[in-house]
Formats: C-alpha cells, structure tokens, sequence
C-alpha cells in the first residue's frame, strides 16, 4: 500500500507535452487569420480541422493527463471492501 | 457578453472571449467526463452565446469532441467501462444519421440563414431537453431511494428492457457484455440512428444514445455513459468531416474549448470512480434543466431576427440574451459544482481510508 502511495509523479511527460502543447496553442493563436481560410475553404482542407483535431488532442491530453497525476488526482483503486 | 461578427461564420476570437470559451470547455469537459454523454450540450449553446451561428457552432464543437471522446474512452475502458461491441455496433448507424442529420441542417443554413439556423439548434434543445431532463431526474430520485450495495453495478430493469430482451430474430442477434444479454443487431439501428441525427443537429447525441442504452436496452448507468464515448467517437469523427468538408469547422473554437475540456474530461472521468450510479443522473438531470430554459428564452430573439411572428424591441432582446447567457452560465457553474464537490468528497475517503489501512498494517507488522 506503501508502494501505492508513493508512486513516481510523471515530471518528465508534464514537463514535455506541456511545452508541446503551449507552442501549438501559441501557433494557434498567433495564426488566426490563416486558420480561419483554411477552415473556411472546404473540400479537401476539411483535413486542416481534422487532423489539427488529433494533434491538438495527442498533446494537450497527454498534458492533462500528467498534470492531474503530479497534482495526485487519482481515480479510486479496485479492491475489497475492508472495515 | 460579445458580440459576433455579423454577415460571418467566424467570430473574431479576443482574449475575453478566449477565456471564457477555456472555461465553458473545462466545465464541459468535466461534466462530459462524468456523464459520458458529451457536455456539448453546454457547449453549443455558450458558443451560440458569443454570437456564434448555431451550425458552426454544433460542427466546431462535434470537432473538438470526437478526439476528447476517443481520449474518454480509453481511459474508462482501463476502469473496465466501456463495451466495445456495442459502442462500435451503435456507432455504425449513428454515423448514418449523422450524415442524414448534417444534411437537415446544411439545408436550412443555406435557405434561412445564421438565425434559421440557431432556432432550429434551439428548438432541438428544448424539446429534447424537456424530455430526457425530467425523466433521468425523475429517475436519479427512484434510484437515490434504492441503495445500491458499493462495487456493484446497478442492472435497470422496466416492461421495454425485458420486452427487447426477449425478442429474437435469428442471425442479428449479438451478445453485449455490458447488458449480459442477447440483443438483436436491427433493435439498435434505430437508437444508434437518432443518436447520431442528434448528434448532428446540437453536437450532443448522448442525450438519446445513453439514456436508450440504460432504459431501452437494459445496459448499468457507469457503462452506458462509458460506451457512449466510442459512439460519440465513431460518429463524430464522420460528421466533423462532413462539415468541414463543406467549411463550417472553426478550429480555433474547437481547439480553444479543447483546451479546458481535457482538463475536464480526465477529472471527470476520475470522478465517475467515486460516485454512485444515481449522482450521475441527478448531475445530468440538473443541468438540462437548466440549459433548456437558457435556450428557450432564445427562441423569440430568433424569430424576430427571422421576421416571423415575435416583434420584440431592441430592449426586450438585449435582456433576453443577458438572461439566457446569465442561466447558461449557471448551468456551467452547477454542473462545476455539483462533480468537483462529488470528486473531492470521495478522494477524502479514499485517502481516509488509505491512511486507516496503512495504519492497520503498521500495527499489524508490530505484532
């Protein structure tokens, strides 16, 4: 149970995507205008929004991800009930 | 509240609006992770609220929720959550109706125009909202009533769910972990369907599909919710193309929501393993209600803007909006609420708990 506790916090994975994911909403942000051509344009640059979907998606969940484990948000462990 | 751009689908993004579109994600996000159906029904209509025109406003946000959903899925299916085979079974028709769905909406963009658009959106809530919002609250209150022992999952039981249950047709029928049953493939056609057409119409197809998955087909609360994240992942990936394809994603709405929603969903999804069945319904219940009379009081400023029927003065419309975004907003700020405090409440047990169980083994160790 000891050992359950003291799990290794994943620093390494916060600390990498977290980066990732401020630069890409940093591009985003700063690119807004050809963003917006690109979404509006249809047909085929319906991937743009797509595949900015699951790129946006790998990193930034990656993030959270780690960010609640180091803040030690954890869900609840199976077990048995023991009064 | 900010205005948008008129005569445009895309509204100009500031940092106010950047923010509150962070946090309307977060909440969505939460309260998705926590109900599985997606909180886009939170989400559409505070994008609508920023002036956003209602189909851009369901396809940006259908956009920045089949990824989530895909991350939503795994993480529930390693709490052993989700079925897979009905996820997928349902998704594949649901991908049908989104496409029949999309169809609807692009059609009345293009004859009535961004206010056609954003009654129709509305109208969709309130109807559906009034509907599913009465009876899973209706239904969180029976089953706060019968406790259900910790651990086990609650099995629904009505007159429909036994009737499905016994119906065979030879060469459909598949069996579904989730339900412990036999069900025929051709019963869930039409509930995969509807899921999806609404999916299409407010970006919330979990309003049908979890509720027909608990009520229709018999299958426990947790992982229906669970299950709808791979549907909402099946379809929502086919209907972000189809309306990307005809250029009515905004990705920049789409990714900012994204943003918060991820920290959403996760903490939502870990709250899912601290609460009974019955608090998920009552969280969802709770906010529909609430959401439901947000977007009514949008409807006459859509049909005044439509020139039908409602003339209402510039006054009556500016606290209208005011009204709606202010109930909006509370809905938000319930939903908020309602799981953080769920989710600390139980991570205080646990820990409680934990710190008992070390204690004891301390002790024991000694002796």
């Amino acid at each position: 149970m000891e050992r359950a506790i003291s799990k290794p916090k994943p620093y390494k994975k916060f600390l990498i995507f977290g980066i990732l994911s401020v630069t890409l909403y940093y591009l985003l942000i700063t690119h807004q205008e050809l963003v917006k051509e690109f979404c509006s344009k249809g047909k085929y640059y319906a991937f743009f929004p797509i595949i900015t979907a699951f790129i946006f998606s790998f990193v930034h969940g990656n993030f959270t991800d780690a960010f609640w484990s180091v803040l030690g948000v954890e869900p609840k462990k199976k077990r048995r009930e023991v009064k | 509240m900010v205005e948008g751009v008129l005569n445009s689908n895309f509204i100009d993004i500031n940092l106010l609006n950047a923010l509150y579109l962070i946090f309307v994600g977060f909440v969505g996000g939460l309260v998705s992770g926590f109900i599985g159906s997606g909180g886009a029904f939170i989400l559409t209509p505070s994008m609508m609220s920023l002036g956003v025109p209602g189909l851009v406003a369901v396809a940006s946000n259908m956009c920045h929720k089949f990824p989530k959903a895909l991350v939503g899925a795994i993480k529930r299916a390693k709490f052993g959550q989700v079925d897979l085979k009905l996820g997928l079974i349902m998704g594949a028709s649901a991908e049908a109706g989104v496409m029949f769905g999309a169809q609807i909406q692009e059609y009345i963009k293009k004859t009535w125009g961004n206010a056609g658009s954003s009654l129709y959106v509305s109208l969709a809530f309130v109807v559906i909202l009034s509907i599913v919002g009465t009876y899973v609250l209706w239904d969180a209150f029976k089953s706060k009533n019968q406790e259900i022992p910790s651990g086990e999952f609650e099995k629904p039981d009505n007159k429909i769910i036994r009737f499905i249950h016994s119906i065979r047709i030879p060469g459909t029928m598949v069996y579904f972990p989730s339900i412990g049953k036999e069900i025929s493939v051709l019963l869930t056609i039409p509930l995969g369907f509807a899921t999806g057409m609404l999916a299409a119409t407010i970006a919330v197809g979990g309003f049908i599909g979890v509720p027909s998955m608990i009520y229709i087909l018999g299958a426990p609360a947790l992982k229906a919710s669970a299950t709808e994240l791979v549907i909402a992942f099946v379809m929502g990936a086919g209907g972000s193309f189809k309306y990307a394809w005809s250029g009515f994603v905004d990705v920049r709405l789409s990714m900012l929501i994204l943003l918060g929603s991820l920290f959403g969903v996760q903490l939502g999804a870990i709250g899912t393993t601290y609460v009974k069945d019955y608090m998920i319904k009552f969280v969802m219940g709770t906010i529909m209600l609430i959401v439901l009379v947000s977007r009514g009081l949008m409807i006459p400023v859509y049909l005044h803007q439509l020139d039908v029927w409602f003339h209402l003065t510039p006054e009556v419309i500016k606290w209208l909006k005011i009204l709606s975004f202010a109930i909006n907003f509370t809905a938000l700020l319930t939903g908020c609420l309602i799981v953080l405090g769920a989710l600390i409440k139980g991570i205080r047990k646990e820990k409680a708990y934990l710190r008992k169980e070390a204690l004891y083994m301390a002790e024991e160790r000694k002796f």
